[in-house]
């Protein structure tokens, strides 16, 4: 991919069509790479405008937590660029209740608006993607 | 691919880009700009600025689509546009904008 | 001996694992994902909370600080630093890394 493709005034393709993306979360950050993998593919992906979706559910609600401070081990934080995703059009994000719950997080823990939707919804949510990428 | 500011010499990569975001300052901006040829404006240092403040409050360099709407919201639609910017940028708004503001290349670009 | 355990509870079993063979003396030390075990009001706490009864626990605090969790540690827990765990290596006479 090239810049070319993001530019705004390019002539759009509109052969292709539209498809439902979901990003299955569901590993804690920093102790592993899946979470910035996985926000990293959104990111470079947001320049194709299909309908994307991002699930946090299991260890992956950690990725979304505010107050991370990363100095101290050394890494980069990324939790910051999950506020910049609605700049690329990416506004539906979805936390399973469930798996917030079992770690004592609520709503209010979160640095961006979150969707809590229950396991049996997140089922749905799953069920009608055309394509779902988990990490 | 080193490059040398005020008698300082400061890393980067092959492509141009500060291997450290912290050896960043105005002087290194001018440096990387002469190499191309480029003469920096007050309507280059705006792009400049916005992208380092970008950085700062995301941690990520915006894709050039992204950051053509935003300088649209902070600095209207004259300069929200991709003509205005590949005229400042030649290169590529994001790609060339963003290396002399010191960032990575922007995330997605080739 | 001193256990570490560097997986998150609700990922692996390894801190279960852990706080099933620990022997008198014995002390845990949670570091990176495993520090998710040290934290209250989750679905571990319990656990932890009965094996603080008999042996220390130790967190490593950067590994806290990094995932936004300085505010929910179990109280009895101990932060340590990147000091403090040579210290707790130095002061057993072997170590367990539960991966």
């Amino acid at each position: 991919m090239t810049e070319a493709t993001g530019g705004i005034e390019m002539e759009e393709d509109t052969s292709g069509k539209v498809k439902k993306f979901l990003y299955v979360n569901r590993k804690a950050p920093y102790g592993t790479i899946y979470a910035l993998e996985s926000l990293e593919v959104v990111l470079i992906a947001a320049a194709f405008d299909q309908d994307v979706s991002l699930a946090f559910l299991d260890d992956g609600v950690y990725q979304v937590v505010k107050g991370q401070h990363t100095k101290g081990i050394d890494v980069k934080n990324f939790s910051p660029t999950y506020r910049a995703l609605e700049g690329y059009d990416i506004e539906k994000l979805y936390v399973e209740k469930e798996s917030m719950e079992a770690r004592g997080l609520k709503e209010s823990d979160f640095i961006v608006p979150m969707k809590i939707i229950g396991a049996q919804e997140m089922a749905g949510l799953m069920q009608s993607q055309d394509v779902v990428l988990s990490f | 691919m080193p490059i040398t500011v005020a008698g300082k010499t400061i890393e980067t990569d092959e492509e141009g880009y500060l291997s450290n975001r912290t050896d960043w300052n105005e002087e290194v901006a001018k440096e990387m700009a002469k190499v191309d040829n480029c003469d920096l404006s007050q309507n280059h240092w705006e792009v400049i600025n916005f992208l380092r403040e970008y950085y700062d409050e995301y941690q990520i360099a915006p894709a050039v689509r992204v950051l053509t709407k935003a300088i649209g919201k902070k600095l209207g639609p004259d300069k929200g546009n991709s003509k205005y910017l590949y005229e400042l940028f030649p290169y590529g708004p994001a790609k060339q904008a963003c290396k002399y503001a010191g960032l990575p290349k922007p995330t997605g670009c080739v | 001996m001193l256990h570490t355990v560097n997986k998150s509870p609700t990922e692996r079993n390894a801190l279960d694992s852990c706080l099933k063979h620990l022997t008198k003396g014995a002390a845990v030390l949670l570091i990176e994902d495993g520090v998710y075990g040290a934290l209250k009001g989750t679905s571990t706490t319990k656990t932890v909370e009965q094996a603080l009864k008999s042996h220390p626990i130790y967190a490593l605090y950067p590994d806290i600080e990094a995932r936004g969790m300085q505010d929910r540690v179990i109280d009895g827990i101990k932060l340590v630093d990147y000091n403090g765990f040579v210290d707790l290596v130095a002061e057993h006479a072997n170590v367990q890394a539960w991966l």
